[in-house]
């Protein structure tokens, strides 16, 4: 049976979007014959010359590149080497493409991936998460797939919507990761959360990695009794808060799990869409567990406590279970 | 508005060609001019919201660029003082005097503002504040055309000034167009003063067009308050970028002959820049330039600068009596999908 990791379903994805939409380009640093600092575009170029096209280290110039290609009519789909360094296109990002439709009514529909998130060794700037930043910003849509299928159906997604979009692929799956299918289980549109484990005791939000480490976490705690429901946001904005909140009714209880600094981000902002609008479902105060609030660390030692794991996440539902 | 000449022999047509560019870009010069002084006069009557930053002292530098561009073919990025170059590429005069004035009927509809305007999908990229980020934007329109094969014989131009020269995305999107070798312009207005910064404390070359050589592009220098030489200059870099020659950097010397808005009177713009060549008026320059040259008459130009003063009068009390956004009518959509905005 023929077995597909997560970055294969990236480069899949890419592969067909370029095949299918003459509309499609792709534009980053090393994508070309090297294919990518992961690979993730290995063989493109070869098999569409001139539409998979190196470029200079210059995150902010990419991302203005794309704005202006989207709005001749191209479907640019950009590749930032580490999810780190889209900090320097910060601008391009969230005051011109996100504001130009607002602003003119000519929309910007760009893709932008951004390897996320963390690896042993990787250190402060090759780990971080960037999606509650971009997702603060207006007219910016920030996807995060934890699945082989969502990689790969997401994606393809992405670059057929009109808007700009920042695709959030999480570097600690793309090998890890592994399925029989890029299109198995239920599809499902950007926007819509998926419950991936069913439970009545707890509800733990997720989205990208931290969705792998909940399942874990809920499948030790179903060893002890407890039926602990997992929910994969997959796009943090749009937020699915109808699919959260119908969760957080059939279980009174939630925990919400990010691998970003603490500081307001995802988990905030599903705590606080929650406790406003779904006061009355909760029998406890709705937990919130991230990172560290430090810069991501280089050891290994160090990196793995950094983000919550299996142990921390089994105690916070412990301590939730118990309030 | 002057006529287009044709049906000339080649020199003749040269001839005829190059008159018709001077007259087209000192026509701009005027109407821009007659235009922002009454958006001076409206911002001191507090009839305009935000700021008005003008593009006086500029205007033969940006009316020579959007001269030698064409509307539908080409591609211009104004930036803050483009007045005179939007005019001369042909921007509805409606589009300057809604945008400022919040008519919900121009291309910004109230959502923005003054020179934050412009009609991206006719090649007029809407500037937004960031310096800089035009330049890969207009590189992007322009490899797009590429990958659609439609690249031939277009430009794509923006403008920027000595301050906005400094950021980062300046560097890199004038690199990423050398290394693609596109069919570029870039017209640096080197105005002497970024807001109240003077020169010598936002760089330390002694000539911005030696930074050409270092991106590998065509570098151009030109005294910004000549018209003439300006019309010239611009008009090869132009010409130059459309016939494959890549990249062109084109630095204008001149003084901004307004504060950095018209909040500012520029009390540290010392005299004796103001009394130096770099301080001369290019609108006096070009009407002296003109008529030498036998481009035009006193009688044509006073019937010009009459004929733009009513233009833009009638335009404004126009706009004046045009609604503005109302909060409960505007849709709030960020995004562009049907939908999207309503799932936040």
């Amino acid at each position: 049976m023929a077995e597909f990791t997560y970055i294969d379903a990236i480069r899949q994805a890419q592969h067909d979007l370029l095949e299918q939409d003459e509309r499609v380009f792709i534009y980053g640093q090393d994508v070309g014959k090297f294919g990518g600092a992961f690979k993730a575009t290995q063989g493109l170029q070869a098999k569409f010359p001139g539409r998979v096209i190196d470029s200079p280290i210059s995150e902010d110039a990419m991302i203005g590149m794309a704005i202006g290609a989207a709005v001749e009519g191209m479907r640019p789909l950009i590749e930032v080497q580490f999810a780190d360094f889209s900090s320097v296109a910060f601008n391009q990002i969230v005051n011109h493409a996100g504001t130009h439709f607002y602003r003119t009514g000519v929309p910007i529909p760009i893709t932008v991936r951004l390897p996320s998130g963390g690896t042993p060794g990787s250190g402060p700037f090759h780990s971080q998460m960037m999606e509650a930043i971009y997702a603060h910003y207006p007219g910016l849509v920030v996807v995060t797939p934890a699945t082989v299928s969502d990689a790969y159906s997401m994606l393809i997604d992405s670059v057929k919507l009109d808007d700009p979009v920042l695709y959030c692929e999480h570097k600690f799956l793309y090998r890890w990761l592994k399925s029989d299918s890029m299109t198995k289980g239920e599809y499902l549109p950007i926007g819509k959360a998926r419950i991936v484990r069913a439970g009545k005791h707890a509800t733990v939000v997720a989205y990208s990695a931290m969705v792998h480490e909940a399942l874990r976490a809920a499948e030790r705690l179903a060893g002890e009794g407890w039926e602990v429901e997992v929910v994969d946001l997959r796009s943090v904005k749009p937020l699915d808060t109808d699919t959260v909140m119908a969760s957080v009714a059939r279980t009174g209880r939630l925990l919400v799990i990010g691998e970003s600094f603490p500081w307001g981000g995802v988990t905030a902002e599903v705590v606080s869409r929650v406790v406003a609008e779904g006061f009355h479902l909760l029998d406890a105060p709705p937990q919130r567990l991230n990172a560290r609030d430090t810069p991501v660390p280089y050891h290994p030692n160090l990196w793995e406590v950094h983000r919550p794991t299996l142990e921390s996440i089994c105690q916070a539902i412990h301590n939730l279970l118990n309030l | 508005m002057p006529d287009v000449q044709t049906n000339q022999s080649d020199a003749a047509c040269a001839d005829a060609s190059r008159k018709d560019l001077v007259r087209r870009t000192f026509y701009a010069m005027i109407r821009a001019r007659a235009l922002e002084s009454k958006l001076g006069s409206l911002y001191k009557a507090g009839q305009i919201v935000g700021g008005v930053y003008l593009g006086k002292g500029q205007e033969a530098v940006s009316a020579s660029l959007g001269a030698s561009l064409t509307k539908g073919r080409d591609i211009f990025a104004p930036l803050i003082r483009d007045q005179a170059g939007r005019t001369a590429f042909g921007e509805d005069l409606l589009d300057a005097t809604r945008t400022y004035l919040g008519s919900v009927l121009g291309p910004m509809r109230g959502r923005d503002g003054n020179i934050h305007r412009g009609r991206p999908a006719e090649g007029m990229p809407a500037m937004i504040s960031h310096l800089g980020a035009l330049i890969p934007m207009v590189g992007g329109m322009l490899m797009a055309r590429r990958l659609q094969g439609r690249l031939e014989g277009t430009v794509g131009a923006t403008c920027i000034g000595e301050g906005g020269s400094s950021t980062g995305a300046f560097h890199e999107g004038l690199n990423m167009a050398a290394v693609e070798k596109l069919p570029f312009v870039l017209v640096l207005a080197n105005n002497q003063f970024a807001y109240s910064t003077p020169t010598a404390e936002q760089f330390a070359c002694e000539h911005l067009v030696d930074r050409a050589k270092g991106y590998g592009v065509a570098g151009h220098e030109v005294d910004g308050t000549n018209m003439l030489e300006c019309v010239d200059v611009i008009g090869r870099a132009v010409a130059n970028a459309r016939a494959g020659g890549g990249p062109q950097l084109v630095v204008a010397n001149l003084l901004r002959l307004s504060g950095h808005g018209e909040h500012d009177d520029g009390f540290y713009v010392p005299d004796a820049l103001k009394d130096s060549e770099v301080g001369r008026d290019c609108l006096d320059i070009g009407e002296q330039q003109i008529l030498e040259a036998g481009f035009s008459t006193t009688k044509e130009i006073e019937e010009w600068k009459e004929s733009c003063a009513e233009e833009v009068q009638a335009s404004v009390a126009t706009v004046q009596q045009e609604p503005k956004p109302d909060p409960y009518q505007d849709d709030w959509r960020a995004f562009s999908t049907p939908g999207m905005s309503g799932l936040h």
